[in-house]
């Protein structure tokens, strides 16, 4: 398996006006594989998750100080171009919120943004992403229909289909299934697990037996400091830290 | 007393209170449409909203009031094409490109108090910028007087209805790599135009049926309005100036006028209902 990290975090603070959020935090993502962040609520992994995207900075008066590296390249430096970052790193919402238009524009709506306009290109896209979120066969037949028509879990597997329609290399999933029932949560799942052949995911759970379902790394997290790190076997089963073990036997939320 | 028994006799008080309230807004509103109606409608005809006044309009028997038609929506339109223009660009700043907040805050507060603003100082204020520049009542005096009274409607409008946008839409099109522009375009833009097109007709419908921000900015006049730089004539004036001639068939045109301005704004209603409901087909909630 190939270990060399995809995302370096370096030194990352983030900070909200009357806190702070992520504490000098430095962690490596290996590339191709699922990492999952866990911690108790509030601890700052959603933040983590949303600062390698640099859509944390949305925030109304986020302050962020530290280094990411994406390909060789901090994306917090001052000549990057942050749509540029987004493209190239996704980020899957907690909630699903379609775009307000078709199920077919919402998927085509990345590629239209790059340029794409032929329509035969844009078909061949917008069904191979759908496929591979798993939800073309329940949308194919109505895909001039507005998006909001959808169930919740369908939201949230066309919001994966657009999410991989610009082609990203890392996808960050935010507690994706937390706002599904548990056959979509499994749908999703499934779909996590092929995707990482071709890319690498990130995912924020505070499921524990999610994280011990798909995840090959672990970063576990408590009051925005980083505890422990390491593949999933050692974290999850054989951890180093107290407060970790703590975590892992229920002892917090 | 039994406690039941007067909580009984208090909730039908003023459930009774609330009803006389419900009468007085509804009846109001009933009598000034059969008003407007049953005076209007005797008077309304083709030749009424075909011809222009024949003989001046303050004392001339013949002729109708398109002058005052054609006027008021050349203005109220011209005002809001104006309005909108600028409405765009001062909300789209305040919701993507502002990064101060204190400024941000200065200028909504700034606009509600314009909003609160008594029209007629709209109109003076219209007339002593236009005596500075050396422009004499005009259709384009008009315009831009009514743009000042309809901007801080339009803008406000606009500026609530995207601040009620989902904040994790804005966050979906960022996530795919929109710049602020492209989210604005394709997915602001879209979730809320019924809500913008409300704001656009409500500042329509306030431009159309102020008079003292028209009396001596656009002037008034038996001709069409043919050219920018000529008084214009409008329909809240039309009743203005016509009801108070002892000439009766003079005050038949000021009826009429308050019944084609009512059906106006009726009509505009109507209209925005309608697409509300087309438009928010895709619409996110």
């Amino acid at each position: 398996m190939n270990t060399d990290p995809i995302i370096q975090v370096q030194g990352l603070n983030v900070a909200y006006s009357d806190h702070r959020a992520v504490r000098d935090v430095s962690v490596a993502i290996p590339a191709r594989q699922i990492t999952a962040i866990i911690g108790p609520s509030g601890c700052g992994k959603t933040t983590l998750l949303r600062s390698m995207c640099r859509l944390v900075e949305l925030t109304p008066g986020v302050r962020v100080w530290g280094q990411i590296f994406f390909a060789g390249q901090d994306i917090y430096a001052p000549d990057v171009d942050v749509t540029d970052v987004r493209k190239r790193i996704g980020l899957l919402a907690q909630r699903p919120f379609p775009l307000p238009m078709s199920i077919y524009d919402n998927v085509a709506y990345g590629p239209r943004l790059y340029g794409i306009r032929k329509r035969e290109v844009l078909d061949a896209l917008v069904q191979k992403q759908l496929q591979a979120a798993g939800i073309w066969e329940e949308v194919k037949d109505r895909l001039n229909a507005p998006a909001s028509a959808l169930s919740i879990g369908q939201q949230q597997r066309l919001c994966l289909a657009r999410g991989l329609a610009v082609e990203p290399e890392v996808l960050l999933c935010d507690e994706i299934t937390s706002a599904l029932d548990p056959l979509s949560s499994q749908r999703i799942e499934g779909r996590l697990l092929e995707l990482k052949t071709d890319y690498s995911i990130v995912m924020v759970t505070h499921v524990l037996r999610q994280a011990r379902r798909l995840a090959d790394y672990v970063i576990f997290m408590y009051m925005g400091e980083l505890i422990e790190h390491g593949p999933a076997e050692q974290v999850l089963h054989n951890p180093q830290e107290a407060k970790t073990r703590a975590y892992l036997a229920g002892e917090f939320y | 007393m039994k406690r039941r028994q007067r909580k009984h006799i208090e909730e039908r008080f003023f459930v009774g209170l609330m009803l006389i309230s419900m009468v007085i807004v509804l009846g109001s509103l009933v009598l000034i449409l059969a008003t407007v109606l049953v005076k209007g409608l005797p008077a309304l005809n083709w030749a009424m909203v075909t011809q222009v006044p024949q003989g001046g309009y303050y004392l001339g028997k013949e002729g109708g009031i398109l002058n005052a038609i054609a006027g008021s929506l050349a203005l109220a339109g011209g005002a809001t094409v104006l309005s909108l223009v600028l409405s765009l660009g001062v909300v789209f700043y305040l919701q993507l490109f502002a990064k101060n907040a204190r400024l941000v805050e200065g200028v909504r507060l700034a606009l509600d108090v314009l909003w609160g603003v008594p029209s007629i100082v709209f109109g003076a204020f219209g007339f002593i910028l236009m005596l500075w520049m050396g422009m004499r009542a005009s259709l384009l005096g008009g315009i831009i007087t009514l743009t000042l009274l309809e901007l801080p409607v339009m803008v406000r409008t606009m500026d609530e209805v995207m601040q009620m946008a989902p904040a994790e839409l804005k966050e979906a099109a960022y996530a795919l790599g929109s710049t602020r522009l492209e989210m604005a375009q394709h997915v602001l833009l879209r979730q809320t135009l019924p809500g913008l097109l409300t704001a656009i007709l409500l500042a329509f419908g306030r431009g159309i049926g102020d008079a003292a921000s028209v009396l001596f900015t656009a002037g008034y006049t038996d001709r069409l309005p043919t050219s920018l730089l000529r008084p214009a004539a409008s329909l809240p004036l039309a009743v203005f100036f016509q009801l108070g001639t002892p000439v009766p068939e003079v005050r038949q045109r000021a009826y009429a006028a308050a019944l084609v301005l009512t059906l106006i704004v009726l009509l505009i209603s109507l209209v925005s209902r309608l697409l509300t409901r087309h438009l928010t087909r895709h619409v996110v909630r």
